[in-house]
């Protein structure tokens, strides 16, 4: 993580330009990324701006599922723009692959199609969802979420070994029930 | 004319002032019904599974590892966010927090997992939960055979192992 952010210091100076690449997802995702831009979020103050062309484009934004018959082109997309780049994978759709993950046109997650170096869920993420995501990836913050596990309590209480069984005037005597 | 609207304009524009929230500056508060990401309270929860029976994105796993633990894995990355597992939680063991802020590098960052202990069922062999924390203490679950390696007993008899006891007859609890 911090090389990568070493890299993208290196690599990502100036203004970001984004490319707003949506690949079957419901809009949701699209208008929230477009209210980022407007005066209330007003991301191009940080030098983001959106642009037409994946060939103009720093960075790429994804919103939707791979798709079926959008998976080549959002892969074209991908491929045409210039290094270095980076994705973004918005929404729980790109991210994950969504409520319809597997149905029979969904591939499932962007990640199966091209590389995505940044995830942003939710369905659909808030507008500053978008601009943490987007700070996590200049390196301004760091990311809060970690995988969380919760285990029990185990309480040592031996247990009842066989082995343990010993044979005393004919009787047969479990050894270890004194320790317990 | 031209240029009184033109003045218009500019009153309107005035009037609206700064607009602009300082978001990356300063924290910007959630309203009070936004469903953000889920959160597992690993003592509330009771292991019925409701959660990951309706879950429209087939986000929450339940497996049993063994008759005496049930394992509640929430992978996050295809979680929209509905809120149906903590309307459905009977013991409120679920909440959907204001926490928006998830964006990360490692899409396994936003797992969950919980372990719950189950008693298991004489007749089928299934876990179910038992009527209140008391009757727990005495599950297989909260004994572990070997605190070293941690290791758990998968079943009542695999300690036997594969040895003759001839006539010990050795019962089981």
């Amino acid at each position: 993580m911090a090389m990568l952010n070493g890299l993208l210091s290196k690599a990502f100076k100036k203004s970001i330009w984004v490319y707003h690449a949506n690949s079957g997802g419901c809009n949701g995702c699209d208008i929230e990324v477009l209210n980022v831009l407007t005066p209330y979020y007003d991301v191009e103050r940080f030098g983001i701006k959106l642009v037409g062309s994946p060939r103009h484009a720093d960075v790429m934004l994804c919103q939707g599922p791979a798709s079926r018959p959008t998976a080549k082109a959002l892969l074209r997309a991908y491929e045409a723009m210039p290094q270095p780049k980076l994705v973004f994978a918005i929404g729980s759709c790109a991210c994950g692959g969504g409520i319809w993950y597997d149905t029979y046109n969904v591939i499932g997650a962007i990640d199966k199609i091209v590389p995505v170096n940044f995830y942003i869920p939710g369905c659909p993420p808030r507008p500053e969802a978008i601009v943490y995501g987007v700070a996590v990836a200049l390196g301004v913050v760091d990311k809060k979420v970690a995988p969380v596990r919760f285990k029990q309590l185990e309480f040592p209480i031996a247990r009842y070994h066989p082995q343990d069984l010993v044979e005393e005037d004919g009787m047969l005597v479990y050894s270890k029930m004194d320790h317990i | 004319m031209l240029k009184l609207s033109k003045l218009k304009e500019a009153v309107i524009c005035l009037k609206a002032g700064k607009v602009t929230l300082p978001y990356p500056a300063a924290p910007e508060p959630v309203p009070s019904n936004f469903r953000g990401r889920p959160v597992f309270d690993p003592n509330l929860c009771i292991g019925c599974g409701g959660c990951a029976n309706n879950c429209p994105a087939r986000e929450i796993l339940i497996s049993d590892v063994c008759q005496e633990i049930r394992i509640i894995r929430y992978s996050g990355q295809r979680c929209s966010y509905c809120g149906r597992c903590a309307d459905l939680c009977p013991e409120q063991a679920i909440t959907m927090s204001g926490e928006f802020e998830t964006a990360t590098d490692n899409i396994q960052d936003l797992r969950q997992e919980l372990e719950v202990f189950m008693g298991t069922c004489q007749r089928c062999g299934r876990c179910f939960k038992n009527e209140n924390p008391l009757n727990d203490l005495i599950l297989k679950g909260y004994r572990a055979d070997d605190l070293e390696t941690n290791r758990w007993v998968h079943t009542s008899r695999s300690f036997l192992g594969e040895g003759d006891f001839g006539d010990l007859k050795i019962e089981l609890d």
